[in-house]
């Protein structure tokens, strides 16, 4: 029943070049809210740590894209770009990272925690596999209510090793559950490299055990997730259950803010920048004749939003003490 | 009125839920077609089909994830853990997930998750399947947690926890199970977090829940005997904690004794004895004293089970002891 793909073939037609446009608007401004982010983290506006996705913006977007805005999405604590690509707004995402009043989350849950159910994005989880059994409450409740809402999970590799990722793909599987599990495969566990921690390489293989789909595809192209995740939004639509994506991908940037990366090796490091999901995007765009200078255009102008964006949130104020008082029993 | 067992009142409760409530459905291990290992969910699957009364794997932190998604959807998930020491398997989706999840997204997200659970010691369990697990939670803000000890306040109780916005962890002592009592169905809906008065006294106040609570309640009826008046109070619930409740009643007696089941290291009946000398020292007459399982996991032999857990005697000697002091 499975079927591994590593190359999976072009069947990117589904896709306009306006929509192309679109999804490369979305992956630049995750690119360049990262950076922002970043910066605003040296500018010690930022608590804690902060998880970027940089590098791998063309999973969430284009897996996103696919689905619809009642559809569901649980990811990391490595979320801004799944977040972004959900529909969360720029500014009161910028906010939240900064702890204002006026983020996502009246500053309570930060980086690690980002939710907009306004947008189906129903949270960040910051323990590692920890969300993929509420994605099976979640399509749980899409099937009990009669609902053909889908729900799609982001995690990474380092959380295939967990338990609670087997339990939820196991039961999903007898359930007959519509769940995407898209695993973003980005090589490390933290700071471990996969084939130190994991006795197969192509994780998708695990799919074999629950008797569902597993497919591995290059998610280094937004076109390529684009079509994975629709072609699984139709199977769980249509009551044929859960599939699991594997999306080989790459962290542009180290773990969190104060790791350097330093555990892998260059060469390999150079051969993914190589391979950046936006150039590939920007490419498939000059093929389709789209002009270098609209390209640079869209650039500018996302460059423009996030920047906006960035400055209101840091003007914004924080939260009253008090209200850490609220939103809980206590 | 009508009189029913512990399991029966709970069970009672559960059936009406799903009755009146679409978003009601129950899932755990053996619940369905077996009935649950104490046969508290028996009948459900027959009366509400399976896509209502779910059996699951035995995958604990599945059980507790899949409630919680549910419940962020608008669903009223009951789940059960069969034994709730199991709950050290899912410790993270109760204590990270589900007790957080309203908090961290600065209230966008409600879940109104039950989880039932099976806890208590004196069935012979051993260490694994006899604990008082309810005070594992009680440094977990964001759970409430009710513990009932009379059919009555089960039936009223589990009403409370299913139509309640917060998740809320319902313990059910396995050596009650039998227990009869009656039950009101036309009564107000309980509210979580109100203490009740189980026997009025002047003498003493002896806080107690579930198993404890019916000891607590045979010592007090020897104690009458010798002319010692105890007033016996079962918060109901650990969280919400009714102090007040306690308060008012040592405005009378003066004298607080604590009855538990659990080891006394992080118990909620040393929470409820530091929160009372904290906030009213004065009306105590007398050290107040606790009456509790020892620091050691639950033992299996009978003679050894027996001798762990309080029994009325124990507890009257407590009793006579504060009298004196």
């Amino acid at each position: 029943m499975t079927t591994t793909e590593d190359q999976p073939g072009a069947k990117q037609a589904t896709v306009s070049t306006e929509q192309l446009l679109d999804l490369l608007r979305s992956m630049t401004e995750i690119r360049l809210f990262e950076e922002e982010t970043q910066r605003l983290f040296m500018a010690n506006l930022v608590r804690g740590s902060t998880h970027l996705c940089s590098g791998q913006e063309a999973v969430v977007v284009g897996a996103c894209a696919a689905l619809r805005p009642e559809d569901s999405m649980l990811c990391t604590y490595r979320g801004h770009g799944a977040l972004l690509a959900k529909g969360a707004p720029l500014d009161r995402t910028f906010a939240e990272i900064l702890g204002k009043a006026d983020g996502l989350c009246r500053g309570k849950g930060g980086s690690m925690h980002l939710t907009d159910l306004s947008c189906g994005a129903y949270g960040s989880v910051a323990t590692v596999g920890a969300h993929l059994p509420i994605a099976v409450g979640l399509g749980f409740a899409s099937k009990y209510t009669g609902s053909d809402d889908v729900c799609i999970c982001f995690f990474g590799d380092g959380a295939t090793n967990i338990g609670a990722f087997h339990e939820a793909l196991n039961l999903a599987a007898i359930w007959k559950l519509p769940v995407i599990f898209v695993c973003e495969n980005n090589l490390y566990g933290e700071y471990t490299a996969l084939h130190l921690s994991t006795p197969i390489e192509r994780l998708a293989d695990r799919a074999a055990s629950f008797g569902m789909p597993g497919i591995a595809i290059d998610g280094n192209d937004v076109l390529v997730m684009f079509d994975a995740v629709a072609a699984a939004a139709t199977r769980a639509r249509a009551g044929d259950g859960s599939t699991l994506i594997e999306a080989l991908t790459y962290r542009h940037k180290g773990h969190s803010r104060a790791d350097p990366g330093r555990y892998r090796p260059q060469a390999e490091v150079d051969g993914w920048l190589k391979r950046d999901p936006i150039d590939i995007a920007r490419a498939a765009l000059s093929e389709r004749g789209v002009e270098q200078s609209a390209l640079d255009e869209l650039r500018q102008a996302a460059a423009e939003r996030v920047r906006d964006a960035a400055n209101r949130a840091v003007a914004w104020h924080e939260p009253a003490p008090e209200s850490r008082l609220e939103d809980v029993w206590a | 009125m009508s009189e029913v067992t512990f399991r029966g009142a709970i069970q009672q409760a559960l059936a009406e839920a799903l009755e009146s409530d679409d978003r009601v459905f129950l899932l755990g291990e053996d619940i369905a077609a077996a009935g649950g290992a104490f046969k508290v969910t028996e009948g459900l699957l027959e009366r509400f089909g399976r896509e209502r009364v779910l059996d699951t794997p035995i995958s604990e932190q599945a059980i507790i994830g899949t409630a919680v998604g549910a419940a962020l959807r608008g669903l009223r998930p009951v789940a059960e853990l069969m034994f709730a020491d199991f709950s050290g398997v899912c410790f993270d989706q109760i204590a990270n997930q589900l007790a957080k999840y309203r908090y961290v997204t600065g209230g966008q997200a409600r879940v109104p998750a039950t989880i039932r659970m099976a806890n208590g010691a004196g069935g012979g369990f051993a260490a694994q399947h006899s604990q008082t697990v309810e005070n594992w939670f009680l440094n977990v803000p964001g759970v409430k947690i009710a513990v009932p000890g009379s059919p009555a306040d089960a039936y009223d109780l589990m009403h409370a926890s299913i139509v309640d916005e917060d998740p809320v962890l319902f313990f059910e002592h396995k050596l009650m199970m039998n227990v009869k009592g009656d039950i009101e169905p036309d009564r107000e809906p309980a509210v979580l977090g109100r203490a009740c008065v189980v026997r009025p006294g002047t003498d003493v106040t002896l806080v107690a829940t579930q198993l404890m609570r019916v000891r607590a309640d045979e010592a007090a009826e020897t104690l009458a005997e010798s002319g010692v008046s105890v007033e016996v109070i079962d918060p109901r619930t650990l969280v919400p904690l009714d102090v007040a409740t306690v308060l008012t009643s040592l405005e009378r007696t003066g004298r607080l004794l604590v009855v538990q089941e659990s080891p006394f290291a992080g118990s909620w009946g040393a929470t409820l004895i530091a929160a009372v000398t904290r906030d009213a020292l004065e009306l105590l007459d007398a050290p107040p004293r606790i009456v509790c399982g020892d620091d050691t996991p639950v033992p299996y032999a009978g003679v050894m089970e027996e001798a762990w857990l309080p029994t009325p005697d124990r507890v009257v000697a407590a009793v006579e002891e504060l009298m004196r002091a």
